[in-house]
């Protein structure tokens, strides 16, 4: 990568509430997207992905803000300390993003073809005639079928699939430079999930959209995604490329990730062990442990674990790096 | 919309015919049955040969089930009887103090509305504000207040003190004279309107689509007048309708401080001068009203929400 | 930090109310009903007489510390009437389901589409003025909320499997409402009784002032607004100071409930948080 990255994060922290109640819930957290690029972030629920999107989009309500010394820079352009106009012309024309639950995520009241034609009305300047004959375009686009008719239908008459496409259409209206789906498939069938993810990904490809994926299925993520980072109590544990990650997991916390799918011939015994390893729940945000924040749960621990925080080492010739005293 | 409303009147009409079961119960059957009971408390004395006659009328030495199944019968074509009193027609008693009563209640409702509904919304937008704490201690003191208390300190103040207002009574019926009365009705429901918004626009602001309206580079007034205002008003109307629907009977003090000819106090003289089909007939339209204003909230709500359309 | 005030605004007025109702007899100046003395009519409010006399020469003061009695019996009598009529109907329509249920909601509807004012002023009018009647007017006619929350309490319990559980436990059908049911709905039903008894004093006011609640010479406030109002031009402190007592009571009492809300009612704290 010669060219500066299209997203470049940097030392993020994100704080949640303020004055003695406050606590770091995301902290030095970096990681780089180039043009184009796929990344994922994986972890459990609460462990900081969705707040970390949000924060890229500066989307951080009360009682979340972004911690000082937190770098968010897309292409070239610092947007942590951007005004709110300068962060609403990038939401949507450059950055856009797809919501987990697409039945909640779309307005109930309002058309889906006016939902999408919003975006043109807002970032491309069109009457609002214009802007529904596009939405049709785009609706074709992301293959629902009859377009011209679905476009007056509202969200409750369609199809959970139907639903998250209509979403996908109105991230992706303006050709944005990236696309942040926060786990886009959760909510749906499992026979719906592998089309929407195609969908996701041919699109983004046509478009050269990078793609920023969050969810709690490391499976998932290792197929769409090139790189990825593993989330573990606010911060990255390990980040490598997907394919590393496979063949050589090095965090525990990961390979307890990727021992929990359902994989054809695996070592059962072997998966059994650190399904084993991988019992307990993530900590409140107020309540991480000392040492490593992993430590209560870890198959490994030693007794450094439980006194010292680990530092990150680099793996794989500087493309990769974990977070752990035993890597 | 057909369909709604048919499915609606259906409803409707089961609660309709146990209304007027129970006004006919209430005034044939209990002890006293309000004609015999008449000269027992003292509110002055009636000539027998009057009760003979009002007993007559009334047929009420028919066996209840026959003067039961008149009564229905009578009541479903309109004929609530005749007043002891004045010997009209109740429906013409009734007829006369219609549209001073629909006045008062629009003009309350009309108050409530255009203050109460902003209150909640500007309230609601930045919630813990000093705006917000103001509208919502308002709102919670004109849920407390006593309309005719209100009404009486209206009043005073406006009429008597200041002069600029009329104290009581009709007039031409115009706005001088409407103006305290639909104040001293419309502050309660002002003041649940503006909760009530004010936990819906919240309630929204919340939702999920507004944080999909928000990342799609919506300005925050936009995300206000396209998604969370229709939203929000989903959530209102149904208060709407409820307070607006029994507000013809709790005029019925207010109409009684300001002498305002409406059906609720033809309802408070009537049953001081125990002129039962009166009293009958006026509760009747007093419920009948307030179906009717909740049938129109139901067809409102088609209009406003697709959901219901397909359902 | 706001909702902490109005349990304590709420619950302050609220207990000034209670404590000058029980307490009337040791707080009255003057007899609130038999001191009339035409000498004293009409006096404004003063060293002697701090809220003025009325038109029969009779303490204001007295006769308000008096009132509030009357007005919490039957703000409270009549609420824990409706609440029992209330709770019972909906623990059973929601548990039993079937005819009944159909039959309560009906009876639900029903009661919502007669104005509870005008319900109880229809009873005041067949059974006379006076505090029975009072308490029965008001205790039979605003149980409908009390149900609606009760009924779907249940419902909402029955879906998390809560009473199929207690049934393969072997437990009656009474025994599982009244000890596994009714315990888990008290929260939002203590709410609704502390805004309901608010609603309640009101009604009795507004009976009182048209004539069918309390008779004179009892003092309630509602009663005294009603002599009140023809002097309002020559003696406004007789219609302030009764109108007063009713709002502070009434504003307590909803100020109240509010707070216990946010303590009680947590689902319905998130929904405005």
């Amino acid at each position: 990568m010669t060219d500066s990255p299209l997203l470049a994060v940097d030392n993020l922290r994100i704080d949640i509430g303020g004055g003695k109640e406050r606590h770091a819930a995301v902290e030095d957290v970096s990681f780089s997207i180039a043009r184009g690029e796929t990344f994922g972030l994986v972890g459990e629920s609460g462990c900081g992905k969705s707040i970390t999107a949000l924060s890229i989009m500066g989307l951080l309500r009360h009682p979340l803000s972004l911690g000082s010394g937190s770098s968010i820079v897309l292409d070239g352009q610092p947007i942590h300390n951007a005004s709110a106009a300068e962060m609403r012309s990038l939401r949507g024309r450059r950055i856009g993003m797809i919501f987990q639950e697409p039945m909640t995520a779309l307005n109930p009241l309002s058309p889906v073809g006016r939902q999408i034609a919003e975006m043109f009305v807002l970032h491309m300047g069109m009457g609002w005639k214009e802007a529904t004959e596009r939405a049709v375009d785009s609706l074709r686009q992301v293959r629902v079928p009859s377009p011209e008719r679905r476009v007056h239908d509202y969200p409750h008459q369609l199809s959970g699939g139907m639903r998250q496409r209509v979403m996908i259409a109105i991230a992706l209206a303006c050709s944005p430079d990236m696309l942040i789906a926060d786990e886009p498939t959760t909510a749906l069938d499992v026979t719906v999930q592998a089309e929407i993810v195609d969908l996701m990904r041919d699109l983004c490809a046509e478009k050269g959209t990078a793609i920023l994926m969050i969810s709690h299925d490391l499976g998932l993520v290792a197929q769409v995604c090139r790189r990825v980072a593993v989330m573990y109590a606010g911060r990255i544990v390990e980040q490598r490329a997907s394919a590393e990650v496979f063949k050589d997991p090095r965090h525990p916390y990961t390979r307890g990730l990727l021992a929990s799918l359902p994989r054809l011939g695996a070592r059962s015994q072997h998966g059994r062990q650190r399904l084993n390893e991988i019992s307990g729940v993530v900590p409140a945000v107020s309540a991480f442990p000392r040492g490593c924040r992993f430590n209560p749960r870890c198959g490994a621990r030693t007794d450094i674990c439980t006194i010292e925080d680990p530092q990150t080492t680099p793996l794989d010739g500087g493309q990769g790096l974990v977070r752990c005293h035993h890597a | 919309m057909l369909t709604v409303l048919v499915r609606r009147l259906l409803n409707v009409v089961p609660t309709l015919v146990a209304v007027i079961a129970l006004v006919f119960l209430l005034f044939s059957v209990l002890p006293g049955s309000f004609i015999s009971g008449m000269n027992e408390d003292g509110r002055g004395l009636v000539d027998p040969a009057v009760m003979e006659r009002m007993r007559k009328e009334m047929g009420l030495d028919d066996p209840l089930h026959e003067r039961f199944a008149k009564y229905i019968a009578k009541t479903f074509v309109g004929d609530f009887g005749v007043s002891f009193r004045t010997r009209e027609p109740v429906t013409k008693l009734i007829g006369d103090r219609l549209w001073p009563s629909l006045k008062l209640v629009l003009a309350s409702m009309l108050f409530a509305i255009v203050i109460g509904v902003p209150l909640g919304f500007i309230a609601a937008l930045k919630p813990g504000s000093v705006t917000d704490t103001t509208s919502m201690v308002v709102a919670i003191s004109g849920l407390s207040l006593p309309k005719f208390w209100l009404g009486l300190m209206l009043m005073y103040l406006f009429a008597l003190q200041l002069k600029i207002l009329p104290s009581f009574g009709y007039g031409d019926g115009g706005l001088t004279h409407l103006t305290l009365p639909a104040i001293a009705l419309g502050v309660s429901p002002m003041a649940l309107l503006a909760r009530t918004t004010r936990a819906a626009v919240l309630e929204v602001l919340n939702a999920d689509f507004v944080r999909t309206a928000r990342s799609k580079g919506m300005s925050e007034p936009r995300v206000v007048t396209w998604h969370v205002m229709r939203n929000a008003l989903v959530l209102v109307i149904t208060t709407i309708g409820l307070q607006f629907g029994s507000l013809m009977g709790q005029a019925v003090v207010v109409e009684k401080l300001f002498a305002w000819p409406g059906v609720g106090s033809l309802l408070v003289d009537s049953v001081f001068q125990r002129d039962i089909p009166a009293v009958q007939g006026c509760i009747l339209l007093i419920v009948l009203f307030f179906l009717a204003i909740n049938t129109l909230i139901d067809l409102a709500y088609v209009t406003i929400d697709p959901r219901i359309r397909y359902a | 930090m706001k909702w902490g005030t109005n349990l304590w605004v709420g619950g302050g007025l609220v207990g000034v109310s209670i404590l000058v109702g029980v307490f009337a007899d040791v707080i009255q100046l003057a007899d609130p009903v038999t001191s009339a003395n035409l000498m004293n009519a009409e006096i404004p409010p003063g060293r002697e007489f701090p809220f003025g006399t009325d038109a029969q020469g009779r303490d204001i003061y007295s006769r308000i510390v008096h009132g509030a009695r009357i007005s919490l019996t039957v703000g409270l009598v009549s609420q824990i009437a409706n609440s029992i009529i209330g709770v019972t109907l909906g623990l059973t329509a929601g548990y039993w389901g079937g005819w009944w249920d159909d039959f309560v909601s009906g009876l639900t509807n029903l009661m919502l589409a007669i104005p509870s004012l005008i319900f109880a002023l229809a009873i005041m009018a067949i059974l006379g003025p006076g505090l029975v009647s009072l308490l029965i007017a008001l205790g039979l006619t605003n149980w409908s909320y009390s149900c609606r929350i009760a009924r779907a309490q249940v419902l909402s319990l029955k879906s998390q499997g809560y009473i199929q559980a207690a049934r393969i436990l072997g437990y009656g059908d009474l025994r599982i409402m009244f000890t596994q049911l009714l315990p888990n709905m008290l929260g939002p039903l203590i709410v609704m009784a502390t805004l309901g008894m608010g609603g309640a004093i009101l009604a009795e006011a507004a009976l009182s002032f048209l004539g069918l609640g309390i008779r004179p010479p009892y003092p309630s406030w509602g009663s005294m607004l009603s002599d009140a109002r023809e002097q309002i031009n020559t003696a406004p402190w007789l219609s302030v100071f009764p109108g007063l007592a009713i709002f502070l009571t009434v504003l307590g009492l909803n100020l109240l409930g509010d707070g216990l809300r946010d303590i009680l009612d947590p689902q319905s704290k998130e929904r405005t948080a």
